[in-house]
């Protein structure tokens, strides 16, 4: 018998994203990132925009950028819902910078508070973005 | 006796007729075969959401304070129903369908004394709805599957609701799309979103996965992120299982056109050689009869 491993899913609510056996991931929660191995006491969290590190061995595998949602863990499985996932390698800089220049704009722009409180979450998802991709 | 030139036109408008008819069930069909991919795909998502929102709900949901989303406003005077139907015609009686199951709804609830708000999702419902609800309808969604039917066309719609709920505009949300059972049949159906309703809730998740989970940050504020976020996934599934539906019943009432032509035509043909017969037959007649007068 192989070494116990954890169930990692990522659903959208698309698809399927990801579902694979591995031996460790890394979910930014809410209130901090947290590790998921075999055995973790079940629990479920949100999840703020960040990066879930996927680990095989003692090694990051992969590493896939998600938005938001949310984390749902027990003993076998970490499955987490996410509305935007993405490859880190696959997020285009240049994109996502002009996103953050607009979002700035449209926060100066703004007129009421949901206006701003939108544009303030974009802010904050690009700039999650952008960190995520170093 | 009809002329034979007539019922050449007839024919070969009858065949071009059939051709369109057919042309568009393949095309129906092809895009029903990703309309169901579609629609299996989401399924993963919307099932762990409804997995966890179970055992959130059976936790939360007994205290006091919990959010109105999931326990309800504590009336209800007025009734939202979403109508979800195609953007197109030309499908059987898919969208009659839909929309008759909502005016049945609708009427039921006026005559108790309700209050009756619609949102019309897809032009065909909007124009059906028009008709007699005309100051009930609140606001419409158009386009629905164009380009592509995405999650965001969902949230829109999950968002208005959302702001008219906060704001107090109605206490019961309802929403009516059909269910896609097979390409020949497809169940018209009301589900309720607000107040949250579980499906299948009486199988408490949390105890069948081995242990009540813990909260991160707290139970109430998952609730809170998730009850919204469910809204708009249970209208991307209706949309999606209606979208499948609108392509299985557009194919089979194709093929049910398709078929009628060809019978049509079938007859047509019989009825114009029986008259070209009928026309050599008097041609001949009348020589025969000439020659035989002289």
């Amino acid at each position: 018998m192989a070494k116990e491993q954890v169930e990692f899913e990522l659903v959208s609510p698309e698809k399927l994203l990801f579902s694979q056996s591995v031996d460790m991931v890394v979910v930014p929660g809410e209130d901090g990132d947290f590790g998921v191995l075999p055995r973790h006491a079940p629990m479920i969290s949100t999840v703020r925009p960040g990066v879930i590190a996927i680990y095989s061995g003692k090694e990051v595998s992969e590493r896939i950028f998600v938005a938001g949602g949310f984390a749902e863990v027990t003993g076998e499985r970490c499955t987490v819902l996410a509305e935007i996932a993405l490859r880190v390698g696959e997020i285009d800089k240049a994109a996502v910078k002009q996103q953050l220049q607009d979002a700035k704009e449209d926060l100066s722009d703004a007129k009421d508070d949901a206006a701003r409180d939108a544009a303030r979450k974009q802010i904050g998802l690009s700039e999650a973005m952008l960190n995520a991709a170093g | 006796m009809p002329n034979l030139n007539d019922l050449k036109l007839r024919i070969s408008s009858v065949k071009s007729t059939q051709k369109i008819t057919s042309a568009m069930k393949m095309v129906a069909a092809a895009k029903l075969r990703r309309a169901q991919e579609q629609a299996e795909a989401s399924r993963p998502y919307a099932e762990r959401m409804e997995r966890m929102l179970g055992s959130l709900a059976a936790s939360a949901g007994k205290q006091p304070g919990a959010s109105p989303l999931l326990v309800g406003t504590g009336k209800d005077d007025v009734h939202l129903l979403i109508v979800a139907a195609a953007d197109r015609g030309l499908c059987g009686g898919f969208n009659s369908n839909i929309v008759k199951e909502a005016r049945n709804k609708a009427n039921a609830l006026i005559r108790a004394g309700k209050t009756v708000k619609i949102f019309c999702v897809g032009r065909k419902s909007r124009d059906q709805l028009r008709r007699s609800f005309r100051e009930n309808i609140v606001g419409t969604l158009e386009d629905v599957a164009k380009p592509s039917l995405g999650f965001d066309k969902a949230s829109t719609v999950a968002d208005r609701v959302l702001a008219m709920f906060k704001a107090g505009e109605f206490d019961v949300c309802t929403v009516f799309y059909a269910k896609f059972k097979s390409v020949i049949s497809q169940v018209p159906t009301a589900q309720q979103l607000i107040p949250f309703e579980a499906e299948g809730a009486a199988e408490a998740p949390a105890l069948s996965e081995g242990g009540i989970y813990e909260y991160e940050p707290s139970d109430e504020k998952i609730l809170s992120d998730l009850l919204p976020r469910n809204i708009a996934v249970q209208i991307f599934k209706a949309m999606l299982e209606n979208n499948a539906s609108e392509h299985g019943a557009r194919m089979s009432a194709m093929d049910n056109a398709t078929r009628n032509a060809g019978e049509m035509i079938d007859r047509l043909s019989i009825q114009y050689n029986r008259t070209r017969q009928a026309n050599i037959t008097n041609e001949l007649i009348e020589i025969i009869s000439a020659k035989e007068a002289l």
